[in-house]
């Protein structure tokens, strides 16, 4: 098992045709993934080929569900457009959405994820790395060959820690790594993904990979004292973060004595994770655990 | 972005907001001009975004504009906790018979939009939410619903404003609700939202913060941008669209991610510990692509801060591979020629790091040192640092 994505996805790409769309599209089709479509209204009934692979190119993310069955989408609309492709892709109904644009005004991504909520949608992102569970599905820009299918789940702010960690721990392999994407409001939270870990059979162990800005470490923490029995190992970035700079994604920053990494690591000590000073030691407390 | 005070009055101004009449002045002779113009008593406030200049000296009555122009004077260059005062706002001077607060706000963790009203206003927002936590009504928003005047009403009736005000003050909540989303705004705070003794609702000062990300659709809030404020490092950084923070130690720090950047910084502090503290001395995030002429713009910037003692390049190799990045350090080694004047310390790991660590051995250029893990070229970087 893995979580939100497993072999069976069939996934839609909303933007496919544009530069970043169409390399990482190559790619995750490279690495298995069955992509089933593109979405475009201008470019309708054409296809793309993908080093022999023909891809059609939907109107709108409905008809493009319709005709493949896709239940997952993911998203590389620019800013100005996003907030209607998401809105677009809600409507639809589709399962997942991952959206991986970076640079999403917050108001709009505020919007969708009320939007969102009472329907049947799950976000993942925005200015996110997306989701690979290796050897089945590989939904984003997550590189597919740093490891394999393994035991471990992986939840991280960071799209390159997110790797790191994956490279640290590559010989264990992971059921699934998710970026959930580092801008002040996303959708599926860390919380989300601790609870699909710990229900996962497969996953046995899991690592949080937190940074500084808003609370939703301290919550994590919280919710893993009450309801993960899995081991879990953290790591946060930003200690020497100064108060008041933005650094590098638009949710990372320190407001007063709001969202400090030592807060964050306080809060997940006394959750019972071990947190590590470094990804490395913190990879070293995974091998401890697991026991390779 | 936070604003200065006197932009967040334009802004609310330009909304409908009531707010006295006064102007910005960056000399003792502005500011006479716009209190002359005001023709009454004024208040000359030094315009700094941090709290707390009332205490320091930074707000002050003037009785006429004679008098404005000597209180300009002694306020202008006051440093209000490391924050040198350039300019002053001069307002006409209001004489207040109660005192409330108003905001919106972005609610992080609730993933939502959040109102904070209250007929107790004046004093800082934290302190009062602190204290008396019962007198702060917070009142969340649907951001797909957004604030009409019935929900107005509730917010207002939940800040216990008086029944005098009510109307005065659900329409500053619905023109303040507009300011919040059409300007793009993370945070719009009015404190005091006063009432004068003539019973007029009015704005007397306030605080607004803009998102950055929404200014590919607010061309006009570039301008907002206090460029004099900037460090020299990180508006040349910004020209060339390189994301950069200036701190303030010794190890220049280049790497991809945010989050590994971050990483950065905090192993090279622990491993500094050792070293008499040496720190970084910058964040700089080159991103996924990290080709040689974005790590040639990036080492430019680093070696020309002074502070700089040694650089550590840490990247890993994700969509890119790291044969790319080794070459793009090498040909940013060339582009720079004699400008390269510090050792550098160089870890690569993950796509293809045997190639690239090949390259870069290859190369053999004098100032670079190739450590093969993250914690072990932290250390290397701060001891060269020491």
């Amino acid at each position: 098992m893995s979580i939100f994505l497993n072999e069976n996805s069939k996934v839609i790409v909303q933007g496919m045709t544009g530069s970043e769309g169409s390399k990482h599209t190559a790619r995750m089709l490279a690495s298995g993934t069955a992509i089933v479509g593109g979405v475009n209204p201008r470019k309708a009934g054409t296809s793309v080929d993908f080093d022999g692979t023909s891809v059609p190119v939907f109107g709108g993310v409905a008809d493009a569900m319709k005709e493949t069955g896709a239940d997952v989408s993911v998203i590389f609309v620019p800013p100005p457009f996003a907030k209607a492709a998401v809105i677009e892709a809600i409507d639809a109904q589709i399962p997942l959405a991952v959206v991986i644009t970076e640079g999403i005004p917050v108001h709009d991504s505020t919007y969708f994820w009320a939007h969102a909520q009472g329907g049947s949608t799950r976000i993942i992102g925005p200015n996110c790395p997306g989701l690979i569970s290796p050897g089945r599905s590989n939904a984003g820009i997550i590189p597919a060959n740093i490891t394999k299918q393994g035991k471990i789940g992986l939840v991280s702010k960071s799209g390159t820690l997110t790797y790191q960690m994956m490279y640290e721990l590559r010989d264990i392999g992971f059921s699934t790594a998710i970026g959930i994407g580092g801008d002040p409001v996303i959708g599926t939270t860390h919380i989300d993904a601790l609870q699909a870990f710990q229900d996962d059979p497969e996953t046995e162990a899991i690592v949080m990979i937190g940074e500084i800005g808003g609370d939703a470490e301290e919550r994590a923490a919280d919710f893993i004292k009450a309801n993960v029995t899995k081991p879990v190992v953290g790591y946060v970035a930003g200690f020497t973060a100064p108060e008041g700079k933005t650094m590098g994604h638009a949710g990372a920053i320190v407001s007063g004595s709001a969202g400090t990494a030592a807060a964050k690591q306080e809060a997940l000590e006394a959750a019972g994770v071990r947190v590590g000073k470094t990804p490395s030691e913190a990879a070293r407390l995974m091998r401890e655990l697991v026991g390779a | 972005m936070d604003l200065f005070e006197y932009q967040a009055r334009d802004l609310l101004a330009s909304h409908g907001v009531p707010v006295l009449p006064g102007g910005v002045a960056e000399t003792p002779d502005q500011a006479e001009a716009i209190a002359r113009e005001i023709g009454q008593q004024v208040v000359v406030k030094a315009q700094v975004k941090v709290g707390g200049r009332g205490k320091a000296g930074g707000v002050k009555l003037a009785a006429d504009a004679d008098e404005a122009r000597a209180r300009a004077q002694d306020i202008l260059g006051l440093d209000i906790k490391g924050h040198i005062t350039h300019k002053v706002m001069v307002a006409q001077a209001s004489d207040i018979a109660e005192e409330y607060y108003f905001s919106y706000l972005l609610d992080r963790s609730n993933r939502t939009f959040l109102a904070m009203a209250s007929k107790e206003g004046g004093m800082e927002i934290e302190q009062l939410a602190v204290e008396r936590p019962e007198a702060l009504a917070r009142i969340p928003i649907d951001a797909s619903v957004g604030v009409d005047a019935a929900k107005a009403a509730e917010i207002v009736d939940a800040g216990n404003f008086p029944a005098e005000v009510r109307d005065q003050v659900i329409a500053i909540a619905v023109q303040l609700w507009e300011v919040f989303t059409q300007e793009d705004a993370t945070l719009v705070e009015i404190n005091p939202l006063a009432k004068a003794p003539d019973g007029t609702v009015l704005a007397l000062d306030a605080k607004v913060t803009l998102d950055e990300n929404a200014g590919f659709r607010h061309t006009e809030h570039a301008a907002l941008e206090d460029s004099a404020a900037a460090d020299p490092l990180e508006a040349r950084a910004k020209e060339k669209d390189l994301n950069y923070v200036k701190l303030d130690g010794e190890v220049g720090i280049i790497g991809n991610g945010a989050g590994l950047v971050m990483s950065t910084l905090d192993v090279v502090a622990y491993a500094g510990e050792e070293f008499g503290g040496v720190k970084p001395a910058n964040f700089l995030d080159i991103g996924g692509g990290a080709s040689a002429e974005v790590m040639a713009n990036g080492l430019e910037i680093i070696l020309s801060d002074p502070a700089v003692k040694s650089v550590f390049v840490n990247v890993f190799g994700g969509i890119t591979s790291c044969d790319a990045v080794a070459n793009g350090i090498v040909s940013a080694l060339g582009i720079l020629g004699d400008e390269a004047t510090k050792p550098l310390v160089v870890r690569l790991d993950g796509n293809n790091v045997d190639e690239g660590r090949r390259i870069l051995a290859e190369a053999n250029h004098p100032l670079v040192t190739v450590v093969d893990t993250m914690d072990g070229a932290a250390r290397r970087a701060a001891e060269l640092a020491a």
